[in-house]
């Protein structure tokens, strides 16, 4: 009954995604939701390109010798995986897809400020994007994902500066994205909706927009010089044309080091949502989680040089380098303190995002303590560049980035696009990703700490075994990744209609109709109350864990009714 | 809603108001001169390196650098500056014809300064000092050979930080004849003039890069060499 009304109004109700569906109507789009779907699809090529790949890379290795590819080929491989992961895919993922979605709506305003711009952002890095194909289909590069010279610079054969062009547009639409983000937070805020009252994603999303603001442009200025340098034949980072390698080092880390939280930030802001949304609890310690973001924004400029211990690096500077970066746990562990302080006692309902939020917190954790093994001055000598590296920074960026982005897309896939996704089919992926990440990745720290270099093709038979470990577990992980891809996409056609507020969230998106209207509300919000203020919360609080679970449904079923009452009225 | 929002002129339609839309442009314009600064960055923290590493070569290649053509664009810049920020004020008195006046004389400036780059530049590529394409062979006579590599490390620093300096001036001569077409057909008013403030802003950004590029560029053999 309820459902058949919601149906109904669904038709007659004009929603972003109904509004018009020419295709000029979605490529001239100015509005920040659809302009969020295109960048969804783009990345999704994008991240399937580097997942193949990445298989390229787990199949070569699953015996000592080189029997599938030659060094050569092996060397392009593993730069086209980090490099279109890492550019293409994880850097715009959270922020040009459910930030470009969400964060208008979370303030209550009708788009960004800059739409046109928003716009613009996208077909910049469709052009890089393009040109990067186009580097692709001419061999890829070979030089590691950090460009390295003189390497990248005299000595490689492949596409760098093809490439480099590639970047540095890229660049752009990174920057545009941060600055439209930056300036909508500061002015398009709804009336009432104060700065500590804003929700953590968005918070998460300034510090984001931060870092993409002051850090981009230097590695735009970098990869420019770079390829100047291969064209020209210039010195300017090849001693032996007067130039210095290690300037490039730390051109190349002041920005790329930033960048892994441009990566993790914004994944953060959805964890926080999905955690204080699934236990119905505000989040602990709000201010502190606000701010530690910001910390970790301004704390990630003041540690590149941790990545440079082996190089001419002074050594004064390598202690100041590691006493900061250091330093830059504190913020990581108070949001890890703080949202599983946040579980605690709470009223957990363990549905698809959850569990991505829970495995965020488990890898998460793994992925920053191992980091503070190689900030340590000493160990980092043994441990740079081995697989221990890898591992560490794929517990970071997969399990813990990528983590966020799935669990994100489960919360607000309902929201984004008005259907509801198979839920036990997103429990079984969440827990196959799981599994099949730490088979993938754990081995690795093991081999690392053995020994194994990073980027061979071969390698001493006493890895096999852990090296065939891991090449199984990203077989599941695979599988893993492939099921969300099918069952989102069967759900577009086939999906139940997802309600206005399915998860009982709080929230200004879970206020307007699913899918939004093209304006995003049709009414002028106002905020009157702080973030993830629960009603009842008290009464959850004080009642018996049965009883949690039966009010739950109960204020579920509540809400379900509500709305289609509002439907029926409308 | 989207009423109230089409009576007012110049007000986009996801703007509650147009004192909204003006801060939106300010900050935005003041977010993106900070990007500017970290990509000009770059190159200055690639001067400082350089000049510490090769402090003759930068004096040497300093000397091939025109202070009287470098200093009469300083100046042009400088008085550019003061006829911009001119335009901003009668933008916000809404004096049409000044403001389309002061324009043009900012636009004249600027094109003053890309004529003396360009016979700069010209000079440089006759005489070989282009530090890529038919760079001068090391050549006792000329200049001393030890330095010769470390000159061509100060010239691609110096067309490389001119050459984008340059850039920024030729985008910023187009706002500037953008603004002027608008500011002619009546565009600005008193109420709503942001364009030329934000532009304003930039103007001044690409001077003030000019003021540090001028010294440390052209006047470094002055203060090395003790004048000449």
């Amino acid at each position: 009954m309820a459902t058949e009304t919601l149906e109904m109004t669904a038709e007659k109700r004009v929603t972003y995604l109904n509004v018009s569906h020419t295709v000029k109507s979605w490529l001239l789009t100015l509005d920040h939701k659809r302009i969020g779907l295109l960048y969804l699809f783009a990345i999704s090529f994008f991240f399937l390109i580097g997942g193949i790949y990445a298989t390229l890379i787990r199949l070569e290795l699953v015996t000592p010798q080189g029997d599938l590819m030659t060094a050569d080929t092996y060397n392009r491989v593993f730069t086209m995986h980090g490099v279109v992961m890492i550019f293409f895919f994880l850097i715009p993922s959270i922020p040009a897809v459910l930030g470009n979605f969400l964060l208008p709506i979370m303030l209550g305003a009708k788009d960004v400020a800059f739409p046109r711009l928003n716009l613009l952002s996208w077909y910049v890095f469709m052009v890089g994007a393009g040109l990067f194909m186009l580097t692709m289909i001419n061999g890829g590069i070979d030089t590691g994902w950090t460009f390295y010279p003189p390497y990248s610079s005299i000595y490689s054969n492949s596409q760098v500066t093809l490439a480099g062009v590639a970047i540095f547009i890229t660049g752009f639409s990174s920057i545009l994205t941060g600055l439209n983000f930056m300036v909508t937070i500061h002015t398009m805020r709804a009336p009432g909706l104060t700065w500590f009252r804003l929700p953590l994603f968005v918070w998460a999303h300034y510090a984001t927009s931060l870092i993409q603001i002051l850090g981009t442009p230097v590695i735009a200025i970098t990869v420019l010089a770079l390829a100047l340098e291969r064209t020209f034949q210039i010195g300017i980072f090849d001693p032996k044309l007067g130039g210095d390698p290690v300037l490039f080092q730390h051109l190349f880390w002041f920005y790329s080091h930033p960048a892994v939280y441009i990566m993790i930030l914004p994944s953060m802001g959805v964890i926080s949502e999905i955690i204080a949304n699934m236990t119905r609890k505000r989040v602990f310690g709000y201010h502190f989680v606000a701010f530690s973001s910001l910390a970790i924004a301004v704390f990630g400029f003041l540690v590149w040089g941790h990545h440079m211990f082996t190089s001419s690096q002074s050594m004064y500077a390598g202690f100041i380098f590691s006493i900061i970066s250091y330093a830059v746990a504190i913020p990581s562990a108070i949001k890890t303190f703080n949202w599983t302080a946040t579980i605690y006692k709470g009223s957990v309902s363990y549905d698809t995002p959850m569990i991505y939020a829970l495995a965020f917190l488990g890898l998460f954790t793994i992925g920053g303590m191992t980091g503070l093994f190689l900030s340590a001055l000493g160990l980092d000598v043994h441990l740079h560049d081995t697989y221990f590296v890898v591992a560490h920074f794929h517990y970071v960026m997969v399990g813990g980035a990528l983590s966020g982005y799935l669990g994100g897309m489960h919360f607000w896939w309902p929201k984004i696009t008005g259907k509801l996704y198979p839920e036990v089919w997103g429990r079984i992926s969440a827990v196959i990703i799981f599994l099949g990440f730490n088979l993938t990745f754990f081995p690795q720290f093991v081999m690392g700490y053995l020994g194994m270099p990073r980027r061979y093709h071969a390698y001493v038979p006493e890895f096999q075994i852990l090296h065939v470990l891991s090449s199984a577990g990203a077989s599941i992980l695979a599988i893993g990744f492939i099921m969300p891809i099918i069952y989102f996409a069967w759900s577009i056609k086939y999906g139940q209609p997802a309600p206005n507020n399915p998860w009982t969230a709080v929230g200004l998106e879970w206020q307007t109709t699913s899918p939004p209207p093209p304006e995003n509300f049709n009414y002028t919000p106002v905020v009157e109350t702080e973030a993830y203020e629960f009603e009842h919360v008290e009464e959850i609080k004080n009642a018996g864990a049965g009883e949690v679970k039966r009010r739950h449904k109960e204020s579920r079923k509540k809400n379900a009714s509500r709305q289609s009452k509002n439907c029926q009225t409308s | 809603m989207a009423e109230h929002a089409s009576h007012v002129p110049g007000l986009a339609h996801h703007f509650v108001n147009m004192e909204q839309q003006r801060e939106a442009g300010t900050i935005g314009m003041w977010i993106f001169l900070l990007t500017e600064l970290m990509f000009f960055g770059g190159l200055f923290l690639a001067y400082a390196i350089f000049r510490v590493t090769y402090p003759d070569g930068f004096l040497q290649g300093s000397h091939l650098l025109s202070v009287p053509l470098g200093g009469l664009n300083t100046v042009v810049l400088i008085v550019s500056s003061l006829t911009m920020a001119l335009a901003v004020y009668y933008s916000q008195m809404g004096e049409k014809k000044k403001v389309v006046g002061f324009l043009v004389l900012t636009l004249l400036l600027g094109l003053v300064f890309l004529v003396v780059k360009y016979f700069e530049y010209k000079e440089k590529f006759e005489h070989h000092l282009f530090p890529a394409m038919g760079f001068y062979a090391p050549d006792p006579s000329h200049l001393a050979v030890q330095y010769h590599q470390q000159v061509r490390v100060f010239l691609w620093i110096y067309f490389a930080m001119t050459g984008l300096h340059a850039l920024h001036m030729i985008i910023g001569a187009g706002i500037l004849l953008t603004l002027i077409i608008m500011a002619h057909k009546g565009k600005f008013t008193r109420e709503y003039n942001s364009p030329v403030e934000i532009s304003g802003l930039y103007w001044h950004f690409v001077d003030i890069v000019w003021i540090f590029l001028f010294p440390l560029l052209y006047l470094t053999g002055f203060h090395v060499g003790g004048g000449h």
